[in-house]
C-alpha cells in the first residue's frame, strides 16, 4: 500500500492538464518505475500524484508530417525497442533503452517518465542528446516544444512549467538528425543487468557518400556530469576526417576536457574518466562501421 | 486521506472480475490481499527482484510497482493460471521439476511467468539473450543454473528441435 | 535397489511450482496488526527522548512504544543449542528496543497500527533526540586505544581474543634461508540476500504465546523468545513454515522477540512483524568483514615451515553469534595446510555496523579467500605451479585434527583437484593463457576449501525424531531439522525409506512445519549439519519403528523376527523372500485389533558425537578485458568430496547456488557505509551487486563419494562448503591473468582499476596533470 494523499486519475492529455492546474503540487505517476520506488521509500510520502499511465494516446512511435520519428512519452522502453521506425531509423535508441534495468522495468519504464526524472544516469537520456532530440510538452497554452539539452537544468530538475498545466507528451528527432545516420551506445555498469549506468555513451556519425569522410559526428555522455552532456571539442576533432585507429585514440582521449564525473561512492572520478575514453574510442568505432565506413 | 476506492473491472487468469480497491494499493496487494493469489511474492517491492511478476497482456511486469487501478480492462496472468483442470502442470512448469530449478521456491513464481512471456515469442534464443531475458529476477538458492537448463530445455521441446549438449 | 543415492524429485516440488507453497506472509490473519519499527539514524549514541504525540494522533496508530517502555532483560539472539554451562552461553547484549544506539539502522521504537500506511506514516511522525557519540566501522581502529566504546564489558571493543600455538614460531623463523610470504586480505560485509525477506507474526491463545516466523531455527526462537520476554520457555510456541531462503540470516533471533513483545502490549491481539529489503541489509544480520594477516615461511624446496595468523572480526553492533566465526576461521589455518609451527590470534571486535551473525560458511569464504591467496603466492614465490604446491602441502590422508577428532580418511583434497584438473584441462589452459599480451587476458585459477559438519564438539549435537506407521502402510516423519529451501525434506524422506525398507521415498511423509509443541526437539539448519545428523537419528527411530512392526508381523505370521524384514513396503520372510503381507494390511490389523489395538509410532533422540571433514575446491576461468576493468568468469567448475550424496541432483543445485554466493563475494557484492555518518549506502537489490542471470557463467559440480564411516548414510556437509573457495578462485584466475595480486574483494571493476594504475598495467597520462 502505498503512502499518497490523493491520486488522481487523466484519460487524455486535456485531462492531465486541467489536474495539473488544480493541483500544482501533485507528483506526475507514468509508469511509475522511479516514482512508486520514491514513494516507497518515503521520499514522496503522503503527496498528491496525478495517473497519466491510462493515456493511450501518447503511446507509440510514428513519423509525423515533418518527417520527425515522434515517440509518445508513455511508450515504454520494451515498445521502442521493437519498434520497426527505431530499428530503420535510430536503432540505436532502442538498443540503449534496452539496455535500462530488467525487462520487467523495460515493460512498465516509459521514455517520459526516464527524461522527466532529470536524472544522468538514464539510459535514453544520453542518446537523446546525442540525437538533439526535441521535447514536446502540452499545457494550458498548447504545445511549447524545446531541444533537450535546454529541457535538462540541472540534477533532477528538467524545464516543464506545472503552472501552466504542463506534461510532456512526446520526444521528436528531427530527419535531419536521423537521417543516414548511425550509431552506438556503451552502457557501463558494475552488473551485466538490473544496474543504473556507471557511465553511458552515445556516439553517431553521417558519413560522406563514400563512406571515407566523417561529416558529423555526436557524442554524448550520461553521468559524466550533473546532467546528460555533449562533448564538443571530440565532435570538432572528428568532424570533417577520415576514420582511422588514430583518429579514434584522438577522439577517446579528447573527451577529457569536456567532461566533468563526479567522485561518489558508486565510483571514482579517475574510474569514471578511465571508461569515458575507452568507451568514447569504442563507440565511434563501432558507429562508423554501421555507417558503413572503415578505419 | 481518507480512504479514496474506485472500481476495478479485469480479466483475472481467464476470468472477468470486479473490485472495489482503495486507490493507493499496489496490484502486488490487491492480488494477493483481494484475490489470494499467494503466487505473488513480496521480496522487496520496488521493483527489483522480479518474485511479484505477473503477466500483463501478455507482457512481465513487476506487480509492486504497479498500481492496482491500473488493472481497469487488462488481461493479468498469474502463475495459478498455468494449472490445468485436473491439476496438470504445463510443460515450463514439468521442466523447472524435472531440472532441480527449484529450492526455497519463493522466486519461482516469477520466473516461470517469464519464461511464458520468452516462450510466447516462439522464438530460438541464444545462450545470451535467454539470460538477458530471464535476468530480470534474482535468486540467490540456484545459482541460476538449474533455471537455464528447464527454460532451454522447453524452449527447444516447444520448437520440436533437439536440445543440443551442454 | 536403493532409495536413496538417487535423483529424485523434491518432496515440494508441485507445490512450488504452481505457487501453493505457504510462507509465513501467506499465512498472516488479514487483522493482524502491523508493526513498523523506527530504526536509529545515528551510528553510536543514545536516545535521549522520543516525542510520539504526533504519530499517537494519526488515525489507525493503535500504540507507540518506545527504548523506555521495554523489560530491562538483555538476551542473546545466536542460533546457537542452550548450553547448562553459563561460561558457554552466548553474549545477552540486546534489548528489545535499544537506548544505547550502537549502529545506524538500531530498533528504537515501534509504531502499531491497522493498516501499513499508518504505521510508516507513525514511524515518521516519531520525534527522536539523541546525545551522540563518537562512532568506528573499521575493526582494526575499534580496537586502538581511545577508540569510541560500545559495550561496557569489552575493553577496546574486543569481544573475545583466542589463541593457538603450535611448535615454536619464533625459533622456526630463524632458520635461514627462508622465504617469507606476508599478506593482509580483506574481506567485504556481505548480506544473506534470500529472496523472502525476514518476518513474523505472533498472538496469544489460551494463555500462550504463538509466534508465526521465518526462521531455520524454530526451536532455539522458542528458547530466546522466552528469554526476552522473560516468559517460561513451555509458554511459547514457534511454528515455521515453508521460507524463502535463509542462508544464516534466520539462524538468529531476528523480530521473533519483539514481534512476541508487542502482541502482549496490544493484549495478545495478531501483530506482524515484515522487514523491508532495506531493513533486511541492515537491522538483520550480515557477513562478518574480516582482515586477516598471514606471514607464511617457506623452504626453498615449498614447503611450509612455519605460519602466523592473525584474524580481526567485524563484529558490528551486538554480539550474535560472537566469536565462534573467527574462531572457526582462525583454527581452519592449521588444519587445512598443517605445518610444525604456527601463531595463530582471533580477535572479534565491536564496531558501529550491522550485527555479523552466521552466513553461509560461516568464517570460511574469508579464511579461504586469505588462505588460498596467500598459499598462491606462496606458491609463486617458489617457482611452484599452484597446483603442485598445494599438493605438496595440504592436509594428508589420515590427518587427525587433535580437538575435533575429526580424520581425514581419505586423500580428499588431492582427489578433487586431480578430478577438477582433468576435467577442465588446467594444466594446458594454464600453459596457454600464460601467453596472453592483448587487451583481453585469460587466466584459470584454483582454491581450496576446509570445512566440517556441525558443531560438535564446541556445542551439543543432537537431532530427534518421531515416525508413524499410517494405515495405508505409508510413514509419517518429523523432526526438528528445518527445510529450509535446500531440499531437507526430501533427503530425508529418501533416507527414512530407505532405513525402513519403504518402496519409495514418496511412501514418506515429512511433516514439513516444525511446530514447537508438536515437533521432536532439534536444533534446526546450520553449519551443514541436517542431512549427517538428521541421519542418526532417522537410523535409529526407523530401527525401533522397524522393530515394533517386525514384533506384530511376528504375532500376525507366526514366524521369528531373525527371519523377518521389511522390503518395499512388504513384511517378507528373509529365507524366501516370500512376502507374507503388506505394511498396510499389518497396519490396519493392529489398529482395528478389538483387543490389542496399536498406533504404531517410534520417537528416539540421537546425540551425535562426531564431526566430519568436508572438503573440496573450485577452479574459476576469466577474461580480464583490461581496458574495459572488466572480469568475466567465464568458467566455474566445484568439486566436493562430501560423502555419499543422498540425491545427487539436489546437491548439485545446491553447489551451483553456493557458487554463486562465492562469486558476488569475489567480484561484486559490498555493503557500504558512509564514513562521515556511519549510514549504509546500498542496502537495496539495485545498489547491493548480487549476482544477476548475465554476471554467471555456466556453473558445474563434480564429485568425488568417498563413504563417510562415521555417518549411518555415508554422507556429510554440503550446504555451506560451496560458498567458500569461487572468490579465492577467481582472485587467483585475475593474478594469472593480468599478473596483478589483489588482496581484497570484491574484485569489482573499481577495484580492478585501481589495482591496474598502481601495478602499472593502466596509464592514464592525464591523471598526472
Amino acid at each position: 500500500m502505498y503512502d499518497m494523499k490523493a491520486l488522481y486519475e487523466a484519460r487524455s492529455v486535456g485531462e492531465a492538464v486541467a489536474l495539473r492546474l488544480e493541483h500544482p503540487q501533485a507528483k506526475i505517476l507514468a509508469g511509475g518505475s522511479d516514482v512508486l520506488v520514491q514513494l516507497r521509500e518515503g521520499r514522496l510520502a503522503g503527496m498528491e500524484f496525478i495517473s497519466i499511465y491510462g493515456i493511450d494516446a501518447l503511446r507509440g512511435v510514428t513519423i509525423d508530417e515533418d518527417e520527425n520519428i515522434r515517440i509518445g512519452s508513455l511508450t515504454s522502453f520494451s515498445h521502442i525497442t521493437r519498434d520497426p521506425i527505431i530499428q530503420k531509423y535510430c536503432n540505436v535508441l532502442g538498443e540503449a533503452v534496452d539496455q535500462v534495468g530488467s525487462p520487467q522495468i523495460r515493460n512498465i519504464g516509459t521514455i517520459g517518465g526516464n527524461t522527466c526524472n532529470g536524472v544522468t544516469s538514464a539510459d535514453s537520456a544520453s542518446t537523446l542528446h546525442a540525437w538533439e532530440a526535441i521535447i514536446e510538452l502540452t499545457g494550458k497554452d498548447g504545445i511549447r516544444r524545446l531541444p533537450i539539452k535546454d529541457f535538462y537544468i540541472k540534477a533532477g530538475t528538467v524545464d516543464i512549467k506545472p503552472e501552466n498545466g504542463e506534461i510532456q507528451t512526446a520526444i521528436l528527432i528531427p530527419k535531419e538528425s536521423y537521417e543516414n545516420t548511425y550509431g552506438h551506445y556503451i552502457k557501463y555498469g558494475m552488473r551485466n543487468a538490473m544496474e543504473i549506468a556507471t557511465l553511458g555513451c552515445s556516439v553517431n556519425v553521417r558519413l560522406s557518400e563514400d563512406k571515407s569522410i566523417i561529416e558529423r559526428c555526436r557524442i554524448a555522455y550520461g553521468v559524466a556530469g550533473p546532467v546528460p552532456m555533449r562533448c564538443p571539442t571530440s565532435e570538432a576533432l572528428a568532424t570533417g576526417q577520415r576514420p582511422s585507429a588514430e583518429l579514434y585514440e584522438a577522439f577517446a582521449k579528447s573527451v577529457i576536457s569536456d567532461i566533468n564525473p563526479r567522485n561518489s561512492w558508486r565510483s571514482s572520478k579517475a574510474f569514471r574518466q578511465h571508461i569515458a575514453v575507452e568507451m568514447a574510442g569504442k563507440c565511434l568505432e563501432e558507429a562508423v562501421r554501421r555507417a558503413g565506413g572503415e578505419a | 486521506m481518507s480512504a479514496q476506492y474506485k472500481l476495478v473491472r479485469f480479466n483475472l487468469n481467464g476470468k472477468e472480475v470486479e473490485k472495489m480497491v482503495d486507490v493507493r494499493a499496489s496490484l502486488t496487494d490487491m492480488l494477493r490481499n483481494d484475490f489470494r493469489m499467494t503466487s505473488v511474492k513480496k521480496g522487496c517491492e520496488v521493483g527489483e527482484c522480479g518474485a511479484c511478476n505477473v503477466l500483463i497482456d501478455g507482457e512481465a511486469f513487476n506487480s509492486c510497482i504497479y498500481l492496482a487501478i491500473w488493472a481497469e480492462g487488462k488481461k493479468i496472468q498469474t502463475l495459478e493460471s498455468l494449472l490445468g483442470p485436473g491439476g496438470e502442470l504445463s510443460d515450463i512448469q514439468e521442466a523447472f521439476v524435472e531440472e532441480t530449478a527449484i529450492q526455497c521456491g519463493f522466486c519461482t513464481p516469477g520466473f516461470i511467468m517469464t519464461t511464458v512471456e520468452i516462450l510466447n515469442a516462439g522464438k530460438l534464443y541464444s545462450d545470451e539473450e535467454l539470460r538477458r531475458l530471464l535476468a530480470g529476477h534474482l535468486c540467490r538458492c540456484t545459482g541460476y543454473e538449474n533455471i537455464f537448463r528447464a527454460v532451454k530445455k522447453v524452449m527447444y521441446r516447444r520448437l520440436g528441435k533437439e536440445l543440443p549438449e551442454a | 535397489m536403493s532409495i536413496a543415492y538417487k535423483s529424485e524429485v523434491r518432496v515440494d516440488a508441485f507445490d512450488k511450482v504452481t505457487g501453493r507453497t505457504k510462507y509465513y506472509e501467506d499465512l498472516i490473519p488479514a487483522d493482524a496488526l502491523y508493526v513498523r519499527i523506527k530504526h536509529a539514524e545515528i551510528a553510536h549514541g543514545f536516545v535521549k527522548k522520543i516525542d510520539t504525540d504526533a504519530a499517537e494522533k494519526i488515525p489507525g496508530v493503535v500504540k507507540v512504544l518506545t527504548c523506555f517502555d521495554v523489560p530491562d532483560i538483555p538476551f542473546p539472539t545466536a542460533g546457537h543449542p542452550w548450553s547448562m554451562d553459563p561460561s558457554h552461553q552466548d553474549v545477552a547484549d540486546r534489548y528489545l528496543l535499544n537506548q544505547h544506539v550502537h549502529y545506524w539502522g538500531d530498533d528504537i521504537a515501534v509504531v502499531i497500527a491497522e493498516d501499513e500506511v499508518s504505521a510508516s506514516q507513525g514511524v515518521r511522525a516519531l520525534k527522536v533526540e539523541y546525545e551522540e557519540l563518537p562512532f568506528v566501522l573499521d575493526v582494526l581502529k575499534a580496537m586502538e586505544p581511545g577508540a569510541p566504546q560500545l559495550h561496557e564489558k569489552y575493553p577496546n571493543n574486543i569481544l573475545k581474543h583466542t589463541s593457538m600455538t603450535k611448535g615454536d614460531y619464533k625459533k622456526a623463523i630463524e632458520e635461514p634461508g627462508l622465504i617469507k610470504v606476508e599478506g593482509w586480505y580483506d574481506t567485504p560485509t556481505v548480506q544473506h540476500c534470500h529472496i523472502e525477506n525476514h518476518g513474523c507474526f505472533a498472538y496469544e491463545e489460551n494463555g500462550r504465546m504463538t509466534v508465526v516466523s521465518s526462521t531455520q531455527i524454530p526451536h532455539i526462537i522458542r528458547r530466546v523468545v522466552g528469554q526476552a520476554l522473560g516468559r517460561s520457555w513451555g509458554n511459547i510456541r514457534i511454528i515455521k513454515p515453508y521460507i524463502g531462503g535463509g542462508f544464516g540470516n534466520k539462524q538468529d533471533a531476528l523480530y521473533e522477540p519483539l514481534c512476541a513483545w508487542c502482541c502482549t502490549q496490544v493484549g495478545g491481539r495478531c501483530v506482524r512483524v515484515i522487514c523491508s529489503r532495506e531493513e533486511t541489509f541492515v537491522s538483520n544480520r550480515v557477513r562478518h568483514a574480516m582482515r586477516i594477516h598471514l606471514v607464511t615461511w617457506l623452504t626453498p624446496d615449498g614447503s611450509i615451515a612455519a605460519r602466523k595468523v592473525e584474524c580481526f572480526s567485524n563484529q558490528g553492533a551486538y554480539a550474535s553469534h560472537g566469536h565462534s566465526i573467527c574462531a572457526k576461521a582462525m583454527g581452519s589455518f592449521a588444519q587445512h595446510y598443517p605445518c610444525a609451527h604456527m601463531e595463530c590470534d582471533a580477535y572479534t571486535v565491536f564496531t558501529n555496523r550491522p550485527t555479523a551473525g552466521a552466513m553461509r560458511g560461516y568464517g570460511m569464504p574469508q579464511a579461504s579467500f586469505a588462505d588460498e591467496s596467500n598459499i598462491e603466492d606462496c606458491a609463486e614465490a617458489v617457482g611452484m605451479d599452484p597446483m603442485e604446491f598445494r599438493n605438496k602441502n595440504i592436509m594428508p590422508q589420515g590427518f587427525v585434527d587433535g580437538f575435533s577428532k575429526n580424520e581425514n580418511f581419505y586423500d580428499t583434497y588431492r582427489e578433487c583437484m586431480a578430478k577438477g584438473a582433468a576435467y577442465v584441462d588446467y594444466e594446458k589452459k594454464r600453459a596457454e593463457y600464460a601467453n596472453d599480451t592483448g587487451p583481453i587476458r585469460r587466466g584459470i585459477g584454483l582454491a581450496t576449501f576446509w570445512y566440517n559438519t556441525g558443531v560438535y564438539p564446541i556445542s551439543l549435537e543432537t537431532s530427534s525424531n518421531r515416525m508413524l506407521l499410517n494405515l495405508d502402510g505409508t510413514v509419517t516423519m518429523q523432526c526438528g531439522e528445518t527445510e529450509i529451501g535446500q531440499g531437507a525434506d526430501t533427503a530425508y524422506a529418501q533416507m527414512t525409506a530407505e532405513a525402513i525398507g519403504l518402496a519409495s521415498y514418496r511412501d514418506v511423509n515429512v511433516v514439513s512445519c516444525q511446530d514447537t509443541d508438536i515437533t521432536p526437539t532439534g536444533l534446526g539448519a546450520y553449519a551443514s549439519r541436517q542431512t549427517y545428523m538428521a541421519g542418526f537419528s532417522i537410523s535409529q527411530t526407523a530401527a525401533l519403528l522397524k522393530e515394533k512392526i517386525l514384533k506384530h508381523a511376528q504375532a500376525l505370521t507366526r514366524q521369528a523376527p531373525l527371519n523377518l524384514d521389511i522390503v518395499d513396503g512388504y513384511v517378507v520372510r528373509k529365507d524366501d523372500n516370500r512376502r507374507l503381507m503388506s505394511l498396510s494390511e499389518l497396519a490396519m490389523t493392529v489398529q482395528y485389533d478389538p483387543v490389542n489395538s496399536d498406533h504404531i509410532t517410534a520417537e528416539s533422540t540421537y546425540t551425535i558425537r562426531n564431526n566430519a571433514y568436508s572438503f573440496g575446491c573450485t577452479f574459476a576461468e576469466v577474461e580480464v578485458n583490461i581496458p574495459m576493468c572488466k572480469v568475466t568468469v567465464t568458467r566455474m567448475v566445484n568439486v566436493h568430496d562430501c560423502g555419499r550424496l543422498i540425491n545427487p541432483a539436489l546437491a548439485e543445485a545446491q553447489v551451483h547456488g553456493g557458487m554463486s554466493m562465492a562469486i558476488g563475494f569475489g567480484a561484486s557484492e559490498q555493503l557500504l557505509f558512509d564514513e562521515r555518518n556511519g549510514k549504509p549506502l546500498n542496502n537495496n537489490l539495485l545498489d547491493y551487486k548480487l549476482s544477476t542471470f548475465m554476471d554467471h557463467p555456466r556453473l558445474e559440480a563434480l564429485f568425488i563419494e568417498n563413504p563417510e564411516p562415521t555417518s549411518p548414510f555415508g554422507t556429510k556437509a554440503l550446504g555451506e562448503p560451496p560458498a567458500c573457495s569461487g572468490a579465492p578462485a577467481i582472485r587467483n584466475a585475475i593474478k594469472q591473468a593480468t599478473g596483478v595480486a589483489i588482496d581484497h574483494i570484491p574484485i569489482n571493476p573499481q577495484v580492478l582499476y585501481a589495482e591496474l594504475v598502481k601495478a602499472g598495467v593502466i596509464h592514464d597520462e592525464w591523471q598526472e596533470v
